[in-house]
């Protein structure tokens, strides 16, 4: 008797782990998921007055709406930056600040002067959307900075260019030795690094081991002269010094100078008393982020002037594919698989309600109709790419229907979705009492209307489950649409059945495989609103089974 | 006499056989589920006006035979009738015939109540909307509230006509599935074991509703009680092992049957 209550509480006990970790697993992905995906719902953009020259678009071609999407803004913006961070003279500098840049920056300036062309020749203040590092950059992808007053009195010797800067303390002893102790850890990075390939190899790389080795020896030499400066390269976290309004980086430093290029000009090169002007660290290495010390500098000087505004991502909902992160969408892909499944249903329903219909209530119990049920019931377990292959053979080269079209694509899923269909509606016939049938049948009705008006309203609510259940198989189904094409590249959003198109899941996979960093986001945001779209349909088959519903 | 231990309760007159119109004649009727012979042999007349009960044991084949007067037996696919059944001299298996029609003509009430999961007036007026009995919604209205009065029902349904006919009680059901039955007018009603699914109180309403019903529909029921075949019916039928012992007036089945085997059933022996 105890046994057999220990074997009980055994049985719920492994019932309740393996809820758990279903649970657990179920919480991580979505966590998971929302941490990712939530930021690519959210994009920064700069708020400038953007001043729109009058030669922008000729005076009398502005009625014309084609001339003004036609015309060049990259000017229009460049000149809007430089305002914004003035004296940029180097070439390298100004294309940089360029780069923070979408190049669909203007998108939104164009469709506001093309609703008002009236506003050309005159300054508009118009939201810039930044590129997809530079919004990175703000959303946390970016370095920690971290700044301190200085001590001494500083002298720099000019505003641009490459400047010395003159302290009359000792503020970068600290650093010096800070970089003396990275380089020693370089050397024995390097020393380790030589001794493993000389264990796992005598013979070979005997010349990789002593290239090595000289370099760990070369840095071993410049950390045991503690008082010599130090040339910083992209490898150690960079060091600046914010001076006069202008911010410098650091490329040779010693106790109490250093020599630096000029990131952002100096106001002018009088002298900074102590505690004027700082020395500041981007603490994450050059090397190891995705935005110079150019970049950030300006990225920086953009948010100190307060132009950064983080809105809703509202591109995201309303334009299609991009090459660029910044600038894709989802909408294509969401009209695309709403437009794949519309043919879905509108083929599914019917055909599957009335094939269950005829199977259940009128065919006659033969050899045929048991091979059909058979047949049906291993349909229902065919793998998907099958069928993909079977619409890329039947629809495309016989029948030859555009490639790409979620036409197509809604033809190859309601064959996929058909069995599940067939069999739920079956089932949702079988499970009408027959004392409801036989009471119709007993005041006179047909056979027919037995089956329309009692039997039929009475399955509606399992058959909507059923075929809600197929819909939401189809939404997440891939393999088979690879097959006829929609997995293209498109950026157009799909305006009928018969255009290119491609749907969400496909979508998902397409901007998974792209090496872009700003993809991450956007696919775990894909996923999002993939999920939702799922959440959405099978909220309509609850409500739906919810209103239909009788009880008997 | 005192050998029988029911007596009937005949509240009216018993009408003899011979001068009712006969309403169905069934003449060697066999029935066959697949392989297994399910009534062998039955002959009998029906008379228009009353109360006909078929009483027998279980598995006998009193509601086989009940469901082959409205062919209801159709729709089971392993089931054969052979034979002859006639409704006032009109053969029911005449390929001319539409069992639709036939079926608005003999009604039925099955065993556990089953209302439409819908309204109690869509209940009621289901039946003669299909068949087209009223011409108006005002004739609609008016064949409900006398089904409903006919069977019973009206004064405790009456303010409440839309609400679901499933919110009844078991026995109110049963009633709404009479009024649903007898609202396309028909001659014969087939009662399926009407009040084995209901408690006594319920069971006595239907079997005075069913005393009131037969000044104007010929019923025919089956019933595992012959409490309540005594106390309904004028004439009754005795079913044992697919065949039809013997059939004859309800006094006369219940006091002095002929059959050895009726008497054994009718005395509780077995059964």
């Amino acid at each position: 008797m105890r046994a057999r209550y220990r074997s009980e509480s055994r049985f719920r006990a492994y019932g309740l782990v393996a809820l758990a970790i279903t649970a657990a697993f179920l919480a991580v992905l979505i966590v998971d998921v929302l941490a990712r995906g939530l930021p690519a719902f959210f994009q920064h953009s700069i708020v400038l007055d953007v001043p729109v020259a009058a030669d922008l678009v000729e005076e009398k071609l502005r009625a014309d709406v084609q001339a003004i999407r036609a015309a060049d803004y990259y000017p229009t913006t460049k000149a809007a930056m430089e305002a914004v961070i003035p004296g940029i003279e180097s070439r390298a500098a100004q294309k940089q600040l360029m780069r923070l840049l979408s190049s669909g920056a203007a998108d939104g300036l164009r469709e506001r002067l093309v609703a008002d062309p009236s506003l050309i020749g005159k300054t508009v203040k118009a939201p810039l959307l930044l590129s997809d590092d530079a919004d990175l950059y703000f959303k946390g992808e970016g370095t920690p900075i971290a700044a301190r007053p200085a001590r001494g009195t500083a002298t720099p010797s000019g505003t641009s260019g490459e400047v010395t800067i003159l302290s009359s303390a000792n503020d970068f002893a600290d650093e010096l030795v800070a970089i003396k102790k990275a380089l020693r850890e370089r050397a024995a990075d390097l020393g380790a690094q030589a001794e493993r390939i000389e264990r796992r190899s005598r013979t070979d790389g005997t010349a990789r081991v002593k290239e090595l080795r000289e370099e760990a020896a070369a840095l071993q030499v410049r950390v045991e002269q503690p008082k010599m400066g130090e040339d910083l390269d992209a490898r150690m976290p960079s060091r600046l010094v914010a001076i006069n309004g202008g911010l410098v980086k650091v490329t040779k430093l010693e106790d109490s100078k250093i020599t630096g290029d000029v990131l952002l000009p100096l106001g002018s090169d009088a002298e900074a008393k102590p505690g004027s002007w700082q020395i500041v660290k981007f603490a994450t290495a050059e090397s190891d982020r995705k935005v110079t010390d150019q970049e950030v500098a300006f990225l920086e000087r953009l948010r100190e002037k307060g132009v950064v505004q983080n809105g809703f991502n509202w591109r995201f909902f309303t334009f299609g594919d991009s090459r660029e992160p910044e600038l894709a969408g989802i909408l294509g892909a969401l009209v695309g698989s709403a437009l794949t499944l519309l043919v879905t249903l509108a083929l599914c329903l019917p055909i599957g309600v009335m094939a269950a219909i005829y199977l259940e209530e009128f065919a006659p119990k033969n050899r045929l109709t048991d091979l059909i049920e058979v047949n049906i019931n291993n349909l229902a377990a065919v793998p998907s790419i099958v069928f993909g292959l079977l619409g890329l053979a039947v629809f495309l080269n016989f029948f030859g229907l555009p490639r790409s079209a979620p036409l197509v694509g809604g033809l190859v899923l309601a064959l996929l979705v058909l069995p599940t269909i067939i069999i739920a509606a079956r089932a949702a016939l079988k499970a009408v009492p027959p004392s409801i049938k036989e009471a119709a049948l007993g005041v006179g009705a047909s056979h027919q209307q037995a089956i329309f008006h009692h039997v039929l309203p009475l399955a509606m609510p399992g058959i909507m489950t059923g075929t809600i259940i197929g819909m939401a198989h189809a939404l997440g189904e891939t393999a088979p649409l690879l097959m006829i094409g929609m997995v293209a590249f498109i950026v157009d959003v799909p305006k009928g059945f018969a255009d290119a198109a491609t749907v969400l899941p496909v979508q998902i996979y397409l901007w998974s495989d792209l090496p872009e960093a700003a993809f991450q986001a956007k696919t775990a945001g894909a996923i999002i609103v993939l999920l939702l779209f799922l959440f959405g349909m099978n909220g309509t088959a609850i409500w739906l089974r919810k209103r239909f519903e009788r009880r008997w | 006499m005192d050998a029988t231990p029911i007596q009937t309760m005949q509240r009216e007159v018993p009408t003899p056989a011979t001068t009712m119109p006969i309403k169905v004649t069934a003449r060697d009727v066999n029935v066959f589920y697949g392989d297994k012979h399910a009534l062998k042999e039955v002959t009998v007349d029906i008379p228009d006006r009353g109360v006909m009960a078929f009483i027998g044991p279980s598995g006998c084949g009193k509601s086989t035979f009940l469901r082959c007067i409205n062919r209801m037996n159709d729709t089971i696919p392993s089931c054969r009738v052979t034979g002859d059944i006639r409704i006032d001299g009109q053969d029911i298996h005449d390929p001319r015939l539409d069992v639709v029609q036939l079926r608005a003509r003999v009604g039925m009430v099955f065993q556990k109540p089953n209302p439409f999961p819908k309204s109690i007036y869509e209940n009621v007026a289901y039946g003669p909307r299909i068949h087209g009995l009223a011409r108006s919604k005002s004739d609609l209205d008016e064949i409900v509230m006398t089904s409903l009065q006919k069977a019973g029902l009206l004064k405790e349904v009456q303010d409440r006509l839309g609400d679901p006919g499933t919110g009844l009680s078991g026995g109110q059901q049963q009633r709404l599935c009479i009024a649903r039955a007898i609202a396309v007018s028909p001659e014969v009603i087939l009662m399926d074991e009407p009040c084995s699914a209901l408690d006594p109180i319920a069971t006595a309403k239907i079997e005075e509703l069913i005393d009131e019903l037969r000044e104007n529909f010929c019923i025919i029921i089956v019933t595992h009680s012959m409490q309540q075949a005594a106390r309904v019916s004028q004439r009754t039928a005795f079913f044992h092992l697919g065949l039809m012992v013997e059939e004859g007036e309800t006094t006369q089945i219940f006091t002095n049957p002929r059959d050895n085997r009726t008497l054994q059933y009718i005395t509780g022996r077995f059964g």
